[in-house]
């Protein structure tokens, strides 16, 4: 087991170096060494001294891919002494550096973190229940009347915008009830009246997509030859449904669900700022908005870092819960 | 008049033929033309198909753009063009261009939303609702609105009704042609739902979509119908402008992923072996970014790139539309690595079955192989996840646009029409008719296109034959 995820994470590598490789070069198309210098130095007048002094304090002054100065120290030297393995190298022990309104990225994150998950856990849990015993019960009606009807809202759910959804939920609920506060956040219990607006509009607007998916995948269980076994046993539809179809159709479910958890840290980009919550989604719009490269870039790699792990736990869950799959 | 091509223009021209000539190939075969006349079969399929295709004739109608001539100085020989460039559809709306009012109005409204400070004949300031000029120039002002409205809408009715039965009336015969029915007979059969294609439901969906459409325009020559936006744009020709940068979105990025995923994700699954282990490495990579980061990264690479050279234009539009062909562009790399993973899985279990190791113990060549029994057996995930994509793309257009990486601010578009009134969400009472207009139109075409892609995925997948 320990071997297996040593080499799934040595496989990890490759993949962020891509990653970084490929932010580093949008990165520097837009901002050039010089350019960065200029704002970060931030007074109007600059000479050109000052602009290499801050370049070599910071390591700017280094070429991007390819440093022909240290040719006689061999390849390797040339390859390794420049600004890309510098960077990355920041990137992979998680030292995102100074964002340009000077403040710590890293700590940044830290601190907003939380806010996003408060969010995005209890929006996804009781989304995932909702969507599956929705979809039970849908798989137990199945052709009948209730079936097609739900069918088509689902439909319906799902072919409105999810800005919709916010908007409305804002105007129904805050503005026209005054139910819930329209925005704002709180850590602790006293955040609750903030967190359940956000947290029901996305549950609501992932009932859709969400309702459709897992009856699928139990309708395809149900046409199985243990599923007609179980009958013929002589047991009643729902202990078919709910001792046989459903946990065989976990297993599809937990592809879905574990690639995603480590993701939830990331939280909504569109909630958060319309709900004015401060977690990494708004941090991120923010970031975009101020064309904050610096921050983007970050969290650039703080995304990838997380699905990477997502798809990791996926494959080791998937060792855990399923006998026929054997780690290889 | 001097014409202008767009790149997006020309992209979703070519596309069209390309289409066209796609059509008529794939129609050779009598299978493929079994199929979709089993996905015609469903009137909400034959509904739908038809809001779709009203939806790309309206994108089509603005997607033809020219420069009209200015009124030329008699001494000089030059003749100057105007820097707006319009589209047949602006044409159509040129009233509504050429009244512009101030501010907002709501529906049908004959006054402005929002009060203004005047002075009176007496000289002493107040506040009123001043009326709108558009209104005012089609209306007496002290014309009663309400039965106007209703004269105009039956007017409106009619007219539709006639023009669409003309229409319905040329269809029928066409698709009696040649048979020894009479007209009336024929009408019979179609009334009655024995067609073989239920040409009663396109004929309605035709009818419905032809009248709504006439009472819009009629309503819209003398009223503002669905309103006034902030800066008194009409909120009807903003929302059907809108529909070009949806639908181009939808539709050409969808298109232009097509090639990368079916490549790649075909000779990934086929050939195996390093080619799978590097095209895998390239969509982990590529799918492990967060796909809004990464088109944000990228559009402020091209917003930059596009501030630092004015000189590549000669009008707004062509800045904005190069804008809009980079988004293209950049979705279309961050979109495709779905599908490819799908064809890859697929592909892979396909070349295992029997009827492909037969094949190839028969001496038939690889490519051959993947021509005739493997690429034919993926249609199906490719149809319906290019109209799901579609749907998908329509409606991400909203989000990047109001996180500010998606098409340009100045061009029409659902997300900056939802953008803009969202602003003024807090202002009592509300301005809702921009939204709305915007999230209905859209809503449309995308519960349009996924009822569609259903009745594909029923009839298609292979799956579902029992």
């Amino acid at each position: 087991m320990l071997n297996y995820i040593i080499r799934r994470v040595l496989y990890a590598i490759p993949i962020l170096i891509g990653v970084n490789l490929l932010t580093f070069l949008l990165f520097f198309m837009v901002n050039s060494p010089d350019d960065i210098a200029r704002s970060q130095l931030g007074a109007k007048q600059i000479s050109p001294q000052q602009i290499t002094a801050w370049k070599v304090k910071r390591g700017y002054d280094k070429p991007l891919f390819y440093n022909a100065e240290t040719k006689e120290e061999g390849v390797l030297a040339s390859l390794t002494d420049t600004l890309f393995v510098k960077e990355s190298l920041a990137l992979f022990i998680f030292d995102f550096g100074f964002s340009d309104a000077g403040r710590n990225i890293a700590t940044d994150i830290k601190q907003r973190m939380w806010p996003s998950l408060q969010i995005a856990l209890p929006s996804f849990i009781i989304g995932l229940t909702t969507n599956i015993s929705l979809a039970l019960l849908i798989v137990l009606f199945r052709g009948s009347v209730l079936d097609t009807t739900t069918m088509i809202i689902a439909v319906m759910i799902m072919s409105i915008s999810g800005l919709f959804y916010i908007i409305a939920g804002q105007v129904l609920f805050s503005k026209l009830w005054h139910w819930f506060p329209i925005s704002g956040f709180e850590s602790g219990i006293g955040g609750i009246k903030f967190v359940i607006l956000p947290v029901l509009i996305g549950v609501f607007g992932g009932i859709g997509s969400g309702v459709r998916w897992y009856r699928s995948l139990f309708l395809e269980q149900i046409n199985q030859d243990y599923v007609r076994t179980a009958r013929a046993k002589g047991l009643t539809e729902l202990r078919v449904l709910f001792g046989h179809v459903l946990p065989n159709g976990m297993l599809p479910i937990l592809t879905g669900v574990v690639v995603v958890l480590p993701s939830l840290f990331m939280g909504s980009l569109i909630m958060e700022s319309f709900f004015g919550i401060p977690g990494l989604g708004s941090y991120t719009i923010d970031a975009i908005n101020a064309q904050d490269f610096s921050i983007v870039k970050s969290m650039v790699f703080l995304g990838a870092v997380l699905y990477i792990i997502g798809l990791l736990l996926t494959d080791i869950s998937y060792t855990l819960f399923d006998p026929r799959v054997k780690l290889s | 008049m001097k014409m202008s091509f767009l790149w997006t223009d020309m992209m979703i021209w070519l596309l069209v033929v390309a289409l066209i000539f796609w059509a008529r190939m794939i129609m050779r075969s009598p299978q493929t033309r079994q199929q979709w006349r089993r996905i015609y079969e469903s009137p909400l399929a034959m509904a739908c198909s038809l809001i779709l295709l009203t939806y790309l004739s309206v994108a089509l109608l603005d997607s033809i753009h020219f420069r009209l001539a200015l009124p030329t100085q008699a001494d000089s020989k030059q003749v100057n063009y105007d820097i707006n460039m319009k589209s047949p559809l602006d044409l159509l709306f040129a009233h509504n261009i050429d009244h512009s009012e101030r501010t907002y109005s709501a529906p049908f409204a004959r006054n402005e939303f929002v009060s203004s400070i005047i002075v009176n004949e007496q000289g002493i300031t107040e506040k009123a609702y001043l009326p709108l000029k558009h209104v005012a120039t089609y209306l007496g002002i002290n014309e009663g609105s309400g039965l106007d409205i209703f004269i105009k809408s039956i007017i409106a009715i009619i007219m539709g009704l006639m023009i669409g039965l003309i229409f319905v009336t040329l269809h029928m015969l066409w698709l009696k042609r040649g048979t020894q029915d009479s007209f009336g007979h024929y009408l019979q059969t179609v009334k009655q739902g024995k067609t073989q294609l239920p040409w009663r439901w396109a004929y309605a969906t035709f009818l419905f979509i032809l009248v709504m459409s006439v009472w819009l325009y009629y309503l819209n020559l003398s009223y503002h119908v669905l309103g006034t936006d902030k800066v008194g744009g009409d909120v009807l020709y903003n929302t059907l402008k809108s529909i070009r940068t949806g639908v181009l979105i939808g539709v050409l990025t969808t298109v232009a992923t097509l090639p990368i995923s079916i490549i790649l994700g075909i000779s990934a699954g086929y050939i195996g072996g390093w080619v799978d282990d590097v095209i895998q490495y390239i969509y982990t990579t590529l799918s492990s970014i967060p796909s809004v980061l990464l088109i944000a990264a990228s559009i402020l690479v091209v917003q930059v790139t596009i501030d630092n050279n004015p000189q590549w234009f000669e009008t707004a539009t062509e800045r904005s539309d190069l804008r809009l062909f980079f988004l293209i562009i950049i979705l279309s790399i961050t979109s495709w690595t779905g599908l490819c993973r799908l064809l890859r899985a697929e592909t892979f279990k396909l070349s295992q079955v029997e009827f492909v190791t037969a094949a190839r113990a028969f001496g038939v060549g690889k490519f051959t192989i993947l021509r005739r029994h493997i690429l034919p057996n993926l249609m199906h995930i490719i149809l319906i996840s290019v109209v799901l994509d579609f749907s998908f793309l329509v409606l991400s257009e909203a989000v990047l646009s109001y996180v500010g990486v998606g098409v340009d601010p100045s061009m029409h578009s659902w997300g900056n029409m939802i953008n803009q009134a969202r602003l003024e969400m807090a202002r009592e009472p509300m301005v809702w008719w921009s939204l709305l207009s915007a999230f209905l139109f859209m809503f449309v075409l995308v519960l349009a296109a996924n009822l569609f892609s259903d009745r594909i995925q029923v009839v298609l997948d292979p799956r579902n034959e029992a």
